[in-house]
């Protein structure tokens, strides 16, 4: 543990402005992970900015978009009326995630920005490219039950932690992120990265931004909607594997549907493949298993966890089995 | 307007002060000039440490002291040769990874924290082993008898009778991880007078093992500890952080706390031992046991030998005329296991009422009807009776309520879409013990009643079984009666372990309480009183404030006479999901078989809190190291998976409820073992019974059902 230095903000503006001032600062909502990784020592920023006085808590319905602002709490979203009748999916995952008394401190843009609770990563005396580049990784060939099988690299095979980014991806959600000169647009999708040869890097969010809200399309996928959260206890676990399903059924055909899955990558893993199987086919168990065995075209385990190349397909089907089922 | 609480005269002593906060842990205590003490830990596994340097921790803002081997602090039994392996800052050996190795003690804990980060340490490294099922079957790992092999009838029968089974099962390391974290407060004070604030099962113990390491009189060290946050057994030895505490104090003439880490509680306060065990079972095809064969291998340190009763269970609870049983104990580099609830009992029962199940399974019996056919009717291993013994009650009562009538013999029988129903049963059993203790009863003229005892409350509510004890014989109102423990100047009791407290303290207030019963009546009748006079009014017409009487109490003859133990049969639901592997424990009965009830609600909290544990280890619990490094993975509570309330079904209790009427006055007999042995194997045999899958390796995590056949 080190010293830091601690300073408080109320606009985006003045945080962004902080924020250029000094390379080794960060940002501070919830603190549920950050505080952690200084703890460890996996952190060690000299500056903190606190931004949780930052008015960006809005949730709200504008034109066909909901707004979610970065610092809403992930309990003010899961237990937001507008988000539990238009984005039920969103709900369930947040719900999913943690436990009530981190959901109520965390926020939005925070879970983004959480860092993977691979242990490698957290004990400063074991090797981890992702903690120190050029290191080594200590899951490939250590534990690595919980760890990726879907774009993997040789320098990393840690998953994204967040049952939240998962059902965000399947969404079609846009991240909104500032910086001094105005805002741009990002398909939340193309937020997180896969670990490649840069596993230090999670995520594409520059130096100088700063993530302000959410804007998540309205759909027609309310009604058959599930997210599916396989760990080994029944809360405060992360994921071994989580699917977050969503069908729009007519006539007994699937005209719609969104696919994604969290602890199987070093991302939140949509599967386009097994969505676009599915469009126009009638939802029966044949076709589940079809777009099951789709998704996991290019996985591969690492040993312990290739328990998931089962698990993962098993889930799908077992996710859409329940979202179908909905009345 | 006053509020008043719904209370009734079960309901713990000291509930309102735990739920108020007005209980006082022993990290609570502020003492004046107080200082913090931080533990720098290895960070190799096995070797020595070449060079340790001090002076930035030395130097850094707030820090009053660095100790390690380097300045030996005055400990004079570690001076001397012999003794433990790993004296603490008196060796500059490393035995394990997380071993501590310096103590910095600051002015506040945050500034401790950080100048034992600036401490390094430097090492000559030793290759290692940290990997327990690797040296089981290693033919060259050192391995030791655990205790003496046991033989009735022929070894190995099972291998020639009709129906055979043999398996093996492995349990991997446990921990006990209660919600307070560990550690201690110490003062030593000129004159080397000593007292200590400590999170302990025995006060009398830690005052001793202080008053041996420091060869200062017992008496000079006083030990308070009147609410312990949890323990599992973890606290049932004084341990090295401990020591290094009393030395640090000692050295900087203040008073020094220690609290460790939830990192620092997998490695300096023991652990459940992993283990590995062969059972094999013959019968005969009308479902008569013939054999039974118990070989265990249980996980222990180089430095220190640590050995339970794996394979005692095997010798007694079923009618059988050949059993042979085995324990060997097998050194890996890590830190020296405890007893953990149950302790090795409970790992032992996993492998044998799987086995059980398994038996009865092959000869397509009911398990309660095999169980029931093969209870003995004595101890064949003692040849003596049973004090007393009601499982067949229990069972009938346990599948009755859990609706045992719905489960089919045929696993994999009752389906509903992706999950798939069993039930499961398995019986515990526990050494019903008593050993010796002291109460003091002072009885006083204002209508109260003090007990004091040298016991614990590690959170079973001993002193609520204590007050209601005393209520019943002397008629006096619980909230007049006063139970104090935790404090090592009143008399003696042992340490709270072995589910022995209630038995052996409760006797020593039945007896002081009979003792001061007497006394009342002689003084009525010394003074023309009614032979049937309230106490008060005794008291009052002989000018006396108080009467006050001690008494020793322990067993007698009777312990030679029969065998004594607590039973307990837990009958489990379970829903399993075919695709993802999940396993939901649905519900949960419990029935003890332990004597009279003495508090029905701290009794039915020890089921409850036992199948809790029991959740934890059948399904989620297992502490896992990465063997190139011998360091664990995952050492804190998100990834180490103690069950949750999400994981806990409708959990019920009931009880047999009827005195042995041999143990001791109360007729009552321990249940803090019981309430956990045997449990995981229930919920491996409710598996089974879903699935067809038989999961011989706890925890039973979902990729197991997955792999599984």
């Amino acid at each position: 543990m080190i010293n830091f230095q601690y300073l408080r903000t109320t606009s985006v503006k003045t945080a962004l402005s902080l924020l250029a001032k000094d390379k080794n600062s960060k940002f501070l909502a919830g603190g549920t992970n950050l505080v952690d990784l200084m703890k460890r020592g996996v952190t060690t920023p000299e500056k903190l900015i606190d931004i949780n006085h930052v008015p960006l808590k809005q949730i709200e319905l504008i034109g066909n978009k909901i707004i979610i602002g970065a610092l809403a709490s992930n309990t003010a979203v899961a237990e937001n009326t507008l988000i539990r009748e238009k984005l039920p999916l969103l709900a369930m995952a947040l719900n999913a995630g943690a436990s009530a008394q981190l959901r109520n401190v965390a926020t939005v843009g925070g879970n983004m920005m959480q860092r993977t609770r691979c242990g490698y990563f957290y004990d400063t005396e074991m090797p981890c490219n992702k903690r120190q580049p050029g290191s080594g990784c200590g899951a490939i060939g250590g534990f690595n039950r919980m760890h990726a099988i879907l774009g993997t690299s040789d320098k990393c095979i840690a998953v994204h932690p967040s049952d939240m980014c998962v059902a965000l991806t399947a969404l079609d959600s846009v991240v909104v992120l500032a910086n001094a000169k105005g805002e741009r647009k990002m398909l939340f999708k193309d937020f997180h990265r896969l670990a490649g040869d840069t596993p230090q890097l999670d995520n594409n969010l520059k130096a100088d931004e700063m993530i302000v809200r959410l804007e998540i399309p309205t759909n027609n996928l309310i009604k058959n909607s599930h997210y599916l959260k396989v760990r080994d206890r029944a809360s405060y676990a992360f994921a071994l594997v989580s699917v977050a399903a969503a069908l729009e059924i007519s006539d007994n055909k699937i005209t719609d549907v969104r696919l994604a899955m969290g602890g199987v990558a070093h991302k939140p893993w949509r599967l386009t493949a097994s969505e676009n199987f599915l469009k126009g086919k009638e939802a029966t168990t044949e076709n589940f298993e079809q777009a099951s065995k789709l998704a996991m075209t290019d996985a591969k385990g690492f040993g312990e966890n290739d328990f998931k190349l089962q698990m993962a397909p098993n889930s799908i089907i077992e996710a859409l089995t329940i979202a179908k089922s909905k009345a | 307007m006053e509020r008043r609480l719904l209370k009734d005269e079960n309901d713990r002593v000291d509930g309102i002060f735990k739920v108020t906060g007005k209980a006082k842990y022993f990290a609570e205590y502020e003492l004046p000039g107080l200082a913090y003490g931080v533990l720098v830990t290895s960070t190799i596994t096995k070797g020595k440490i070449i060079s340790l340097d001090t002076k930035a921790a030395e130097k850094a803002p707030g820090v009053i002291s660095v100790l390690s081997h380097l300045n030996k602090p005055a400990a004079p039994a570690y001076e001397q040769e012999g003794g433990p392996a790993m004296k603490i800052f008196y060796t500059d050996k490393i035995f394990f990874n997380g071993q501590p190795i310096a103590i910095v003690v600051a002015n506040t804990f945050e500034r401790a924290t950080y100048a034992a980060s600036l401490v390094k340490a430097t090492y000559a490294k030793e290759d290692f082993n940290t990997n327990f099922e690797k040296a089981v079957i290693d033919a060259k790992a050192k391995k030791l008898q655990g205790q003496p092999d046991y033989k009735r009838g022929i070894e190995n029968a099972y291998k020639t009778a009709e129906v055979q089974i043999e398996a093996k099962y492995h349990l991997p390391i446990e921990t006990h991880n209660p919600m307070e974290l560990h550690g201690i407060i110490a003062d030593w004070r000129p004159n080397n007078q000593v007292t200590v604030y400590a999170k302990t099962q025995g006060v009398k113990a830690t005052q001793g093992t202080i008053a041996n390491v420091f060869k200062i009189p017992i008496e000079n060290i006083q030990v308070n500890s009147e609410f312990v946050g949890g323990g599992f057994g973890m606290a049932l030895r004084t341990w090295p952080l401990e020591i290094a505490t009393v030395m640090a104090s000692r050295h900087i003439g203040k008073p020094v706390k220690v609290v460790i880490t939830r990192m620092q509680m997998f490695t300096m306060v023991g652990n459940r031992p992993a283990a590995v065990q062969t059972i094999g079972l013959g019968a005969n095809r009308d479902g008569i046991l013939t054999g039974i064969t118990h070989r265990a291998f249980g996980e222990t340190s180089v430095y220190e030998n640590f050995t339970e009763g794996v394979v005692n269970m095997a010798k007694f609870m079923y009618q059988c005329d050949n059993v042979n049983t085995q324990y060997t104990v097998v050194p890996v580099d890590l830190s020296v296991p405890i007893w953990m609830r149950g302790p090795g009992e409970a790992t032992g029962a996993f492998a044998l009422e799987s086995a059980i199940d398994e038996m009865a399974h092959a000869l397509d019996m009911d398990p309660i009807e095999f169980r029931i056919k093969n209870d003995p009717e004595k101890d064949q291993q003692r040849n003596k009776p049973f004090s007393d013994k009601n499982i067949k009650e229990a069972y009938r009562i346990g599948a009755q309520k859990i609706g045992w009538k719905e489960r089919r013999n045929k696993p994999g029988s009752l389906v509903d879409g992706q999950w798939k129903m069993g039930y499961g049963v398995s019986i515990g059993v526990f050494n019903a013990n008593r050993g010796r203790a002291s109460v003091k009863g002072i009885l006083k003229a204002d209508g109260t009643l003090v007990l004091q005892s040298a016991t614990s409350d590690i959170g079973p509510g001993t002193g609520t079984g204590m007050t209601l004890i005393a209520s019943k014989l002397l008629g006096i109102p619980v909230d007049k009666i006063k139970f104090e423990l935790g404090d090592s100047s009143l008399p003696p009791a042992p340490s709270q372990g072995g589910s022995a407290t209630l038995s052996t303290v409760g006797s020593a207030v039945n007896d002081v309480c009979s003792s001061l019963k007497s006394t009342i009546s002689e003084l009525a009748a010394n003074s023309n009183m009614d032979a049937t006079s309230n106490f008060v009014d005794v008291l009052k017409k002989n000018n006396l404030p108080s009467i006050e009487i001690t008494k020793q109490s322990q067993a007698g003859k009777e312990r030679e006479e029969y065998s004594m133990y607590s039973f307990s049969i837990h009958f489990v639901k379970v829903k399993v999901n075919s695709l993802t592997g999940v396993v939901k424990v649905d519900k949960i009965v419990s029935v003890g078989d332990s004597g009279k009830i003495v508090s029905p609600k701290t009794a039915r909290s020890q089921m409850v809190g036992g199948a809790v544990g029991g959740i934890g280890m059948a399904l989620t619990e297992e502490a896992i190291l990465d063997h190139r490094y011998g360091r664990y993975i995952n050492n804190n509570f998100a990834d180490y998976h103690v069950p949750v309330n999400a994981d806990v079904p409708e959990i019920e209790v009931h009880f047999i409820d009827k005195p042995d009427p041999h143990i001791n006055p109360m007729g009552a007999k321990g249940m803090g073992e019981i309430a956990l042995i045997g449990f995981s194997a229930a919920v491996a045999n409710a598996v089974f019974n879903a699935t067809g899958k038989r999961i011989r390796t706890l925890p039973i995590t979902p990729d197991k059902i997955l792999a599984s056949v």
